[in-house]
């Protein structure tokens, strides 16, 4: 049960809940099958995080990531959310998947408001959902597909609609699977500005899984590098950066200092991988 | 102008379906008697059509296998729908939907006239047997390819199942159904002709049951063209339907 002590970033599982905790990871382990996918992660996010998870292709991030939207269950070890067991998915959590999952029967526009015209049923008022709906049309610049199929749109597009649509419905929590991976360049830094703005504006709690260290440094306050599978947390790494960040960051001394520092610790567990494979 | 290119197009297979019949019946392969040509047979529909009787032939067997595709379908949709979505229902009902439909419908004809007669409800009851083991069959393999991933964006968002039911999975089974409208409709037509042996009154079937007794060529002909125009008309409304209500889709009937 405690081999992975070591790797523990929380205080003990026994610890009483504060209310800045929102979320805790304790002694998590997921198998299936034959492949041990998760072994004994623990970890906390409190309010106003923004925790990247950094780690190789297939070590089990998007499995962590399904425990707390709420599709998977651990094996041992328990998610809670706010004090309580995770039993199922729920809007508080809104969820960008690594396949994006844009609904194909309904158009760009019809995507962003799927979450709205839910909520207007619950009682928000349809001049809120219009804005809303125009607000995420413009900021991703959907404006011209607006009654296009999902079939009709690039990767990119598909991507900041899936984005879109999950801003939109205005989660407290953002779960994002690498959410900016089929973006090009300028769009990417673009969408970075953006979401840190909706964090700071809207007071939200985020969970990025990505590939480019540089983005978590970028974008968290924490970083977790997280193991060749089986997943553990390797490190847990504090950004010291303000929340007012822009791109010059990019180029200070400290930036470039730990970026080189977490991209050793990430190559270090992706090597592990390949020799897995 | 373009419009009326496409329309050329789709009737150049029939064009030259109809030349190769006349040329397979000029080159002297096949006995002159045997193969009516088919201006013959157009006259004989023509003919057969003024006097009224054709058309209410026509009408009966076109009923009938409405009446079966719509009773087939109305038991396939829910069906499909429960054991492709369920995987106990699936495995208890998969071996005899499989081995109710590898049993072709006319076996089963014998059966029908001793418990259903040979009247009106005996012929739509075989056809309703064979749209519906054809529907049922793509319907749940349809089903069972939903992607998941979609209902569970959904209660990202906050649906509830009922909310996931309606917004969600009827609008990806709407193509399913229309497929498997498509394909049990092509069952029933094939099997049309076979209900219609019980005791033929009327329809198309009889028409070619009696003919056939006379040895009257062109009269068989003349039936199985109008079923295969019949057929070939009900398959293009479905078509139209479903290019117009999927066009979100990667890949739409023509
Ligand atoms: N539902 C499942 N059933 C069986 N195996 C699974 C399932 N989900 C994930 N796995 C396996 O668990 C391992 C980790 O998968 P996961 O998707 O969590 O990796 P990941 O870290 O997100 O990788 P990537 O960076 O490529 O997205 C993989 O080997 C995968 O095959
Ligand atoms: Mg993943």
């Amino acid at each position: 049960m405690n081999a992975s002590a070591s790797f523990q970033l929380c205080e003990p599982a026994a610890s009483a809940h504060s209310p800045d905790v929102k979320v805790q990871f304790r002694d998590v382990y997921k198998t299936y099958g034959r492949i041990e996918v998760v072994h004994g992660v623990s970890f906390d996010i409190n309010e106003g995080d923004f925790i990247s998870l950094v780690g190789p292709s297939g070590c089990g991030k998007t499995t962590m990531m399904n425990m707390l939207a709420g599709f998977t269950e651990p094996d041992r070890g328990e998610v809670l959310l706010e004090g309580n067991r995770v039993t199922g998915p729920g809007p508080d959590r809104g969820v960008m998947f690594q396949d994006y999952g844009v609904f194909p029967w309904l158009t760009v526009e019809q995507n962003i408001r799927f979450g709205l015209d839910l909520r207007v049923k619950r009682g928000m008022s349809k001049e809120e959902k219009r804005e809303t709906v125009e607000k995420y049309i413009a900021l991703m610049r959907l404006g011209d597909f607006r009654d296009a199929w999902p079939k009709n749109l690039s990767g990119g597009m598909r991507q900041r609609l899936a984005l879109a649509r999950a801003y939109a419905a205005n989660p407290h929590f953002l779960l994002m699977d690498e959410p900016f991976g089929a973006l090009d360049a300028q769009t990417r830094s673009a969408m970075h500005d953006l979401l840190l703005g909706i964090m700071q504006s809207e007071r939200k709690t985020a969970l990025l899984i990505t590939h480019s260290v540089e983005e978590a440094i970028y974008l968290s306050n924490r970083i977790l590098v997280i193991s060749a599978r089986p997943s553990r947390v390797v490190e847990e790494i504090r950004v010291p950066f303000s929340d007012q960040r822009d791109r010059e960051l990019l180029d200070t001394h400290e930036f470039i200092e730990m970026r080189r520092h977490l991209r050793d610790l990430v190559m270090q567990q992706y090597a592990q991988q390949q020799e897995l494979r | 102008m373009q419009r009326l290119a496409e329309f050329g197009w789709r009737l150049l297979p029939f064009i030259a379906a109809i030349t190769i019949w006349y040329l397979v019946r000029w080159s002297g392969l096949v006995d002159q008697g045997l193969l009516p040509p088919p201006h013959a047979v157009f006259v004989e529909i023509w003919r057969r059509s003024l006097d009224g009787g054709f058309l209410l032939d026509a009408w009966m067997s076109v009923r009938r296998v409405l009446l079966g595709l719509f009773f087939g379908m109305l038991l396939a949709v829910p069906v499909g729908f429960l054991i492709g979505w369920n995987r106990g229902v699936r495995r208890f009902v998969d071996p005899l939907v499989n081995f109710f439909r590898a049993l072709p419908p006319i076996a089963l004809i014998p059966l029908v006239i001793v418990y259903l007669g040979i009247g009106e409800v005996a012929k739509v009851a075989i056809l309703f047997y064979a749209a519906f083991f054809a529907g049922v069959i793509v319907m749940y393999e349809g089903m069972s390819q939903i992607n998941p991933l979609f209902v569970r964006v959904a209660r990202t968002l906050g649906a509830t199942d009922w909310e996931i039911f309606y917004k969600v999975i009827i609008p990806l089974t709407i193509p399913h159904v229309l497929t498997a409208t498509r394909v049990a409709l092509g069952v029933a037509w094939a099997t049309l002709v076979a209900s219609e042996l019980v005791a033929a009154q009327n329809g198309i079937g009889a028409v070619i049951q009696n003919a056939s007794a006379f040895f009257q060529l062109t009269t068989i002909y003349a039936g199985i063209v109008t079923i295969g125009f019949f057929a070939l008309l009900m398959d293009s409304v479905l078509r139209a339907i479903t290019r117009n209500f999927l066009n979100w889709q990667d890949r739409v009937a023509q």
